[in-house]
């Protein structure tokens, strides 16, 4: 600071490079350090025979991903990443646009109903997870108890929601739409206080009723801001692994192992610190999409 | 007439119903975290009972059982202490960085912002592996240290993205005006551009303590001893003994840890959602 403060002041309020660099370098460095050099030793690894209390360490080429690729649990769970996070993004967009034109216009008790809509985003995930354990638990689980007061199913005959692959699945999905949907909501909210309030009220005026404004003029409005919360909701989706370790922990039976959790039980849990690593790197693809995504969008937005 | 007024009030009674309907699922959780609290355990766990309401007198004790006889205290306190440090750590790297970006180093800073903000989207589970070796190598596991080590690289990049969009907003005559006034360019950033900065500053310190409430990957993976946990992690794996699981006690903590945390974010929520926004909505 001290070799760059005289400099500047010969080129007045303009840029200062140099001064910029010290500024922003300690940050870059950090993170260069704490992101960067991880993310590097994560592919070394996965070419690595590397486990947790073992010293020795060989390069073994590809044969980390030829045994993941055999083993069916990581198909399965890779298979379940994609399943859990597309079910979930579209029952998101659908229940949040709902939600953020209901809650558009101001009604009285709407600061308070928005904190409570907010809750499951704004409460760590963790919490709120264990509430939903709670929730739907092979005994005591107030689901249950509802169907057999609605006597859909006799009592102590009903389905155990967490033991069983299809419905632990089903679970999984609601969780991680119940966390989302408020997220999602606000962002659209956000977008459709952008558009302008005429065109939708010139459609009505012309005689196109709700569906018709909706599908013609609100959502192709809307849609780079859906766009925005899929991509957001697709990362939190995909790379979660709290729903699914305190919901399940990836059973029964693996079946709702995501590559996360899979990635967690081999590589921490299981000590082998080689396939662990080579199964989180299966993120990477998707994570790089939507990087590429959104830096399209970011560079449309500067440019227009 | 009378087909448009139908049509209106058919469209309130649909516009109320959404709006019930996703507000008491979405709230219903933290409803059955509050009511079980205070539930006596022989009314928790009686089947025949209506679950939605005490059937017997509310009971304080399970938050007895939580406070006294578990660490939750303690992980409370490791939680706040993590947060108060990853907090100053992240305001000392990511203000001066933010500002360098914006004001000091043009269009190519605007472009490494961007691919700072884009570190934000690597999360933690593909870097929780290689991140514990190190851990272990630094002589961290087990402790709370490792954690203030590592969650800067989540804080970090928002926060320098949220900043950057707030540093914009300030008029650069400011600056000019401070600088004609004798100060240095660095001087103007310290006297001028920080004290008129607060807001976006105090957004960024809530956004900062709440992710680091809502953490779970990096503190279940880098500690293990009851008494170093972190409330998102003792909670949900440490107030489970074996198999049994003290729910209402559970339900409580779960309760007491989120409220605050939720109540802060919801006072900056609007500021977070346009920092991820920015770029889609102009």
């Amino acid at each position: 600071m001290a070799i760059a403060g005289p400099k500047i002041r010969s080129i007045g309020a303009a840029q200062s490079p140099l001064l910029g660099a010290a500024m922003f370098s300690p940050a870059v460095l950090y993170l260069v350090l704490v992101i960067g050099a991880p993310f590097a030793l994560a592919v070394f690894y996965a070419f690595s025979d590397a486990r947790i209390g073992s010293t020795g360490l060989h390069f073994v080429g590809l044969e980390n991903f030829r045994s993941i690729l055999q083993s069916p649990s990581f198909r399965m769970a890779l298979k379940n990443s994609v399943v859990f996070t597309v079910c979930a993004q579209i029952i998101v967009v659908v229940c949040s646009g709902a939600l953020s034109i209901a809650l558009e216009k101001p009604f009285r008790g709407r600061g308070l109903v928005r904190f409570l809509i907010l809750l499951p985003w704004v409460a760590p995930v963790s919490l709120g997870s264990i509430g939903w354990k709670w929730i739907l638990d092979s005994i005591y689980s107030v689901i249950t108890w509802v169907l057999v007061w609605l006597h859909i199913y006799k009592p102590y005959n009903a389905p155990m929601w967490l033991g069983e692959p299809h419905l632990a699945m089903a679970s999984v999905i609601l969780v991680h739409c119940w966390r989302l949907i408020p997220f999602s909501t606000v962002v659209m909210l956000a977008g459709r206080t952008a558009i302008p309030k005429e065109i939708p009220e010139a459609a009505a005026i012309d005689g196109a009723g709700f569906w018709r404004t909706l599908f013609q003029i609100n959502l192709p409005m809307m849609l780079p801001i859906i766009n925005v919360a899929v991509l957001f909701g697709t990362i939190f989706t995909f790379t979660d692994m709290t729903v699914v370790y305190i919901l399940t922990a990836g059973g029964p039976f693996d079946s709702t192992q995501t590559l996360p959790s899979l990635a967690f039980a081999t590589g921490i849990q299981g000590s082998d610190l080689a396939a662990g690593a080579a199964i989180s790197l299966f993120l990477v693809p998707v994570l790089v999409l939507i990087a590429f995504l959104m830096l399209r969008m970011a560079h449309r937005a500067e440019v227009v | 007439m009378i087909r448009t007024g139908l049509r209106k009030s058919s469209a309130r009674i649909v516009h109320g119903t959404v709006l019930i309907v996703f507000t008491v699922l979405l709230a219903f959780p933290f409803y059955w975290m509050l009511i079980a609290t205070f539930k006596q355990n022989l009314d928790l766990y009686a089947v025949e009972n209506n679950p939605f309401i005490l059937n017997a007198k509310p009971t304080l004790d399970h938050l007895r059982l939580l406070f006294n006889e578990t660490r939750y205290v303690r992980w409370l306190g490791n939680t706040a202490l993590v947060g108060v440090i990853v907090v100053a750590i992240t305001l000392l790297l990511a203000i001066p960085a933010a500002y360098a970006l914006t004001r000091l180093t043009g269009r190519w800073g605007q472009r490494l912002g961007i691919g700072i903000f884009l570190t934000y989207l690597v999360p933690p589970t593909l870097l929780f592996i290689p991140l514990s070796r190190v851990v272990a190598l630094l002589g961290l596991q087990d402790t709370i240290w490792s954690l203030v080590l590592v969650y800067p690289s989540f804080t970090i990049p928002f926060s320098i993205w949220l900043l950057m969009a707030f540093f914009k907003s300030i008029p650069r005559e400011l600056e000019d005006a401070a600088m004609v006034d004798g100060l240095t360019r660095f001087g103007a950033f310290v006297r001028m551009v920080i004290p008129i900065s607060t807001s976006g500053i105090l957004t960024v310190v809530i956004f900062t303590f709440t992710l680091v409430t809502q953490e779970f990957v990096y503190a279940l993976t880098f500690i293990s001893p009851e008494s170093q946990q972190m409330v998102g992690v003792g909670i949900p794996i440490f107030l489970v003994r074996g198999d049994v699981y003290f729910w209402s006690s559970l339900m409580a903590a779960c309760l007491i840890a989120s409220l605050p945390i939720a109540f802060l974010y919801n006072l900056f929520l609007d500021r977070f959602i346009a920092g991820f926004t920015v770029g889609a909505i102009k």
